[in-house]
């Protein structure tokens, strides 16, 4: 009986956990509570996944309604692919963060974080396990409003304005988005994504076809800090707390990826989006661009949070460049990036929360030397640096291996080119922090620091080992990836 | 050791390395003995085979290929592992001793890696551990050379994987086998990898990483540095490229061109760097050639070579671990305090240069015989002069520089016990090579039917060694052989130094005014490129700095209009 109603559960459970967190009032029960229902989350996502590998796609009809009158809840290989992750850093970046949200957020405010926390992963879920487009849109705000809430509630003071122009550009990027839903429900008559698939006319139709879908994919791009559209997400991963950084820089980009492939692969279909219309040259060229002006931006931050936001919006690149390539194996490159970045730039993002908590700094400069008075968070941040430029043997290098060995298969040699020289730009931004941690004399803070207490360190290394064991072992990374793009490529032709 | 119960060769160093930290100091260093011999030992009971078969994204990996190719080099670098190991007990370093460990683990897996993908995992695991080596000297010269030697060595994965990609989507596979067809012309995929081959290889004009990052490292660090990454090429093209005509000339051209500035360097580990180019260029040679005669003198020359090699940087590394340098300027007469170390340098000398009864003649000369064999008279000459220029620059400048020549006054005490005793080891090791040479032709990769010691070619060795000898006394007596000068020799990479101008350190560079002036307006240009670059990226430059919610809106209108434009025409 509980079984069938999983996929509802997952949504249900941390919506109606979130405003418990604020009622009940205690800090510490807030916190446990939220740290529970985060761990059954999980839970339940993996039982899902299980259940999608052993029978197939699980269609879940909300309060019975049948489909497409009804909201359906639609766990496939990709949105259970997408959930399965999602809700793992969920829990492990809730697992982690009790010390940071001390340090960082006042404590009269604490209850709200988890609250808010829970709601944003609420919202994460929502947009993956709906079928039903205009849903996606709610959901998108649950987790966007959420996560405007939480960057806001840092104490530096410059949170809440980097949370205000998050807002603006997330409600732009939004409203585009709801536009476009506007317009496809008035071509079809209909929010449900198959059924709009199914009638959707794309060869020949009317223009407004190409209004809403241009529409929905720059609302999108914004979301997914796509350059040039990119520029909210430095500062609000700046000055956001180290735990919602580390959890947001992990998952919610990531979602809004997920609907892109969504809206590409399923809806409008790639024989419409890459044969019709130039969106894969034009995905292409704005990734390449957009690789290169981040990767060298993060070159040149003296403040990690930052170098690392704009690592992040340089990978959204490397994602998109998997998804333009068209074909299925570029599909799965992208998708398993999605997975392996989020893995990395979680636990780099934990790992600077660690630097946070004992240096009391971001800056690069009062890192100096630090990895003699913390040698196992400055290891972890060298290995999952190593993972972020693609050295064999951790995640990065299947998401390398799969995108450059696509990009050859579809004769794209300067994609391919240029992707092996963006990796090195990796290599100079990820060691100028490692060079600093090892290489320098201690600044003050560093001399005085101590290792990070294993509460954080514990969460940071089962990151950390998964982006090794992920490496290695590809049966479920890439393997599922393999298996959704399949899936996916073979619903849309 | 066969069935479930394997390791793959090389493994047992590179993750025991991880050990070493939580040990005591005193210990870490007998503890990297200790696990070299472990896996050399296991290495021995390791039956000729393929193991470890495991899939990677639906490729077939094969993890560790054991074979007599990969045999000799797996012996032969473990050799160097203990060797070097003893070297270096006397090292306090957690750095170096995790870093020396991992680096010679994964030249151990490299040589038996059954596949591309598996070659590449340890090719980048060499460089990113190699490099620790050098920056463990701790200054900034040894910093700023270990940098642009770690751009280069990830430069040639890069090529490498690119390489084994178009390889693999062209072929399917990922199988590390020959890559050209007997006569065959050469694809993409196999220039690529040639390539990547051919940096780590130190070929003519990529060659010059070595010479700038092997001097550099700490005196334990040059040895290990000088066993492992350029024999991991030649095994790799010996395997790769075996009988392609092309790397006989790359090679003839590898074992000149060092002759000339190993003569006038002054940096004694920088002469033996350029020698090291050298005597890699004998190697490519018989890779070139192709015969089994031609990769069995290849594969002996390279097993001799690590050892004697390793012999001569250690000899230097003594010298420069008890006086603090190993300017040629600034040594001489060191032999008064060092006897033990000047007599183990001189094995080394007289190996490298090939004298009878010592490892490098047995070895060379198989190399040598193969060109006449296939009838290659210039190449043969060639090899000829490099001999003869090798016992020039190693055979006599080394030894007679730093431990003889004008006295320096200088009386430092003799080398410590344990590096005397692994120079000891180095030295039986050469002279009974040299003696006993059927020990090593049993584990060629092929049956070696050869006999070094015919009257033939001792004649023409000691001719030829005589006659160095008496160019070398010639020149000294008239004034005319290259005086030592403090002066930094510019070789090919003042292009890639110039382009990183930021790694350059101005200083005593002698090139000539039209260079100066061409330099400065390259790094003119170039500084004003990176100052742009950092206006344009820095944390209040345009794409660094956070812009305004109007400008970001702005962008978002403009990228619609674009697309709606797109999707309309």
């Amino acid at each position: 009986m509980i079984a069938s109603q999983l996929p509802v559960l997952l949504i249900v459970l941390p919506l109606m956990t979130a405003p418990l967190c604020v009622l009940l009032g205690g800090r510490r029960l807030a916190y446990l509570l939220a740290l529970t229902v985060s761990a059954c989350v999980f839970g339940i996502s993996l039982a899902l996944m299980a259940r999608v590998l052993q029978s197939g796609p699980i269609h879940y009809d909300i309060g019975g309604w049948q489909p497409p009158y009804g909201i359906e809840y639609v766990v496939d290989y990709l949105s259970g692919f997408v959930m399965l992750f999602v809700s793992a850093i969920a829990a492990i970046v809730l697992a982690y963060a009790p010390r940071t949200v001390e340090l960082e957020i006042p404590g009269s405010k604490h209850t709200l974080f988890y609250a808010s926390y829970l709601l944003c992963l609420t919202g994460l879920l929502g947009m993956c396990i709906t079928g039903d487009l205009f849903n996606v849109f709610v959901f998108l705000e649950i987790s966007s409003l959420s996560s405007y809430a939480m960057i806001s509630l840092a104490r530096t003071r410059r949170a809440p304005l980097a949370a205000l122009r998050y807002l603006i550009l997330g409600t732009v990027g939004a409203t585009f988005f709801l536009i476009g839903i506007g317009l496809v429900y008035q071509m079809t008559g209909t929010l449900n994504l198959d059924d709009i698939a199914h009638r959707l006319p794309r060869e020949g139709g009317p223009r407004t076809i190409l209004v809403a879908f241009a529409f929905m994919t720059i609302g999108l791009c914004i979301k997914m800090a796509v350059f040039p559209v990119h520029s909210w997400l430095p500062n609000a991963y700046t000055y956001a707390p180290s735990a919602v950084t580390a959890f947001i820089a992990a998952t919610s980009t990531k979602v809004s990826v997920y609907i892109f492939i969504r809206l590409v692969y399923d809806i409008f279909t790639p024989e419409f989006a890459f044969d019709l219309l130039p969106l894969d040259s034009e995905l292409t060229t704005l990734a390449l661009v957009g690789i290169f002006v981040a990767s060298t931006s993060a070159i040149y931050q003296s403040d990690v949070k930052r170098l690392l936001a704009y690592s992040s919006i340089a990978q959204i690149g490397y994602m998109l460049l998997g998804i333009s390539m068209g074909t299925q194996e570029g599909l799965t490159a992208g998708i398993v990036h999605m997975f392996n970045h989020a893995l990395i730039k979680g636990g780099l993002f934990m790992v600077v929360g660690c630097y946070a908590l004992q240096l009391r700094s971001v800056q690069l400069e009062d890192w100096r030397g630090a990895g003699r008075t913390m040698p196992w968070t400055s290891m972890a941040w060298a290995l999952g640096g190593l993972g972020l430029i693609g050295v064999p043997v951790t995640v990065g290098f299947v998401s390398k291996w799969l995108l450059l060995t696509t990009a050859v298969q579809t004769e794209h040699w300067a994609v391919a080119v240029l992707m092996l020289v963006s990796s090195l730009l990796a290599v100079v931004y990820i060691w100028r922090v490692v060079e600093t941690l090892y290489f320098h004399e201690p600044s003050g803070r560093a001399a005085r620091a101590k290792e990070a207490p294993l509460s954080m360190l514990v969460p940071t290394y089962v990151v950390i080992a998964a982006t090794l064991l992920f490496g290695v072992w590809t049966t479920y990374s890439a393997g599922l990836a393999g298996r959704a793009a399949a899936a996916l490529l073979g619903a849309g032709s | 050791m066969t069935g479930d119960l394997f390791i793959p060769p090389g493994l047992i160093m590179i993750l025991g390395a991880w050990l070493l930290p939580f040990l005591g100091r005193r210990v870490q260093a007998w503890s990297v003995l200790v696990l070299s011999s472990l896996s050399l030992l296991a290495f021995g009971l390791t039956a000729a085979d393929s193991y470890g078969q495991i899939e990677w994204l639906g490729i077939e990996l094969v993890v560790a290929r054991v074979d007599s190719l990969s045999r000799i080099f797996g012996v032969i670098f473990h050799l160097a592992a203990i060797l070097s190991a003893i070297y270096a007990l006397h090292v306090r370093d957690a750095r170096q001793h995790v870093a020396a460990l991992v680096y010679a683990g994964a030249a151990i897996g490299a040589c038996c890696a059954g596949d591309l993908v598996t070659l590449f995992v340890y090719w980048e695991l060499t460089a990113l551990s190699s490099v620790f080596l050098i920056w463990a000297s701790d200054n900034e010269r040894a910093y700023r050379s270990g940098m642009r030697y770690l751009i280069i060595q990830v430069g040639s994965g890069v090529l490498l994987l690119s390489g084994i990609i178009v390889r693999y989507v062209a072929t399917g596979s990922v199988e590390f086998v020959r890559f050209t067809p007997e006569g065959g012309a050469m694809d993409a995929a196999a220039m690529l990898i040639l390539l990547a081959f051919g940096i780590k290889c130190a070929f003519p004009l990529l060659h010059n990483w070595l010479q700038d990052a092997y001097p550099e490292a700490t005196p334990s660090g040059t040895v290990y540095l000088s066993g492992f990454t350029t024999k991991l090429a030649v095994y790799a093209l010996a395997r790769g490229f075996p009988g392609t005509e092309l790397l006989i000339w790359v090679g003839c051209a590898m074992t000149l061109f060092p002759i000339v500035y190993a003569v006038i360097e002054n940096d004694l580990r920088r002469v033996l760097a350029y020698s090291l180019n050298n005597q890699l260029g004998f190697m490519v040679v018989g890779i070139g050639i192709g015969t089994e005669l031609a990769i069995n003198g290849t594969a002996a020359h390279a097993f001799c070579h690590i050892i004697y090699k390793a012999l001569l940087f250690m000899s230097m590394g003594a010298v420069l671990y008890r006086v603090g340098t190993v300017k040629a300027t600034e040594l001489g007469g060191l032999h008064k305090s060092m006897p033990w170390t000047t007599g183990f340098c001189m094995v080394g000398a007289g190996a490298i240069s090939g004298f009878p009864l010592l490892s490098g003649f047995v070895s060379k000369s198989m190399i040598l015989s193969a060109a006449g064999e296939q009838h290659l008279f210039w190449v043969w000459i060639v090899l000829l002069i490099a001999s003869a220029g090798v016992m020039e620059h190693s055979g006599i400048k080394i030894p007679f520089f730093a431990f003889f020549a004008h006295d320096s006054g200088k009386r430092p005490k003799e080398a410590p016990p344990h590096m005397l005793v692994a120079m000891a080891l180095a030295a039986g090791l050469c002279v009974l090579l040299g003696v006993a040479y059927p020990l090593l032709y049993r584990w060629l990769p092929y049956p070696a039917d050869y006999h070094p010691y015919t009257a033939a070619h001792v004649v023409t060795q000691l001719q030829l060694l005589l006659f160095a000898a008496l160019a070398f006394v010639f020149l000294m007596k008239t004034g005319l052989y290259p005086a030592e000068q403090r002066a930094t020799n510019l070789d090919t990479d003042w292009v890639y130094r110039r382009a990183f101008p930021m790694l350059i350190h101005g200083g005593s560079v002698v090139f000539g005014g039209l260079d100066r002036g061409l330099r400065r307006a390259a790094l003119g240009s170039l500084q004003a490129f990176l100052r742009g670059v950092r206006t344009l990226f820095s944390e209040h430059g345009l794409f660094g700095r956070a812009w305004s919610t109007g400008i970001m809106t702005f962008w978002a209108t403009i990228l619609l209009a674009f697309c709606l434009l797109l999707y309309y025409l």
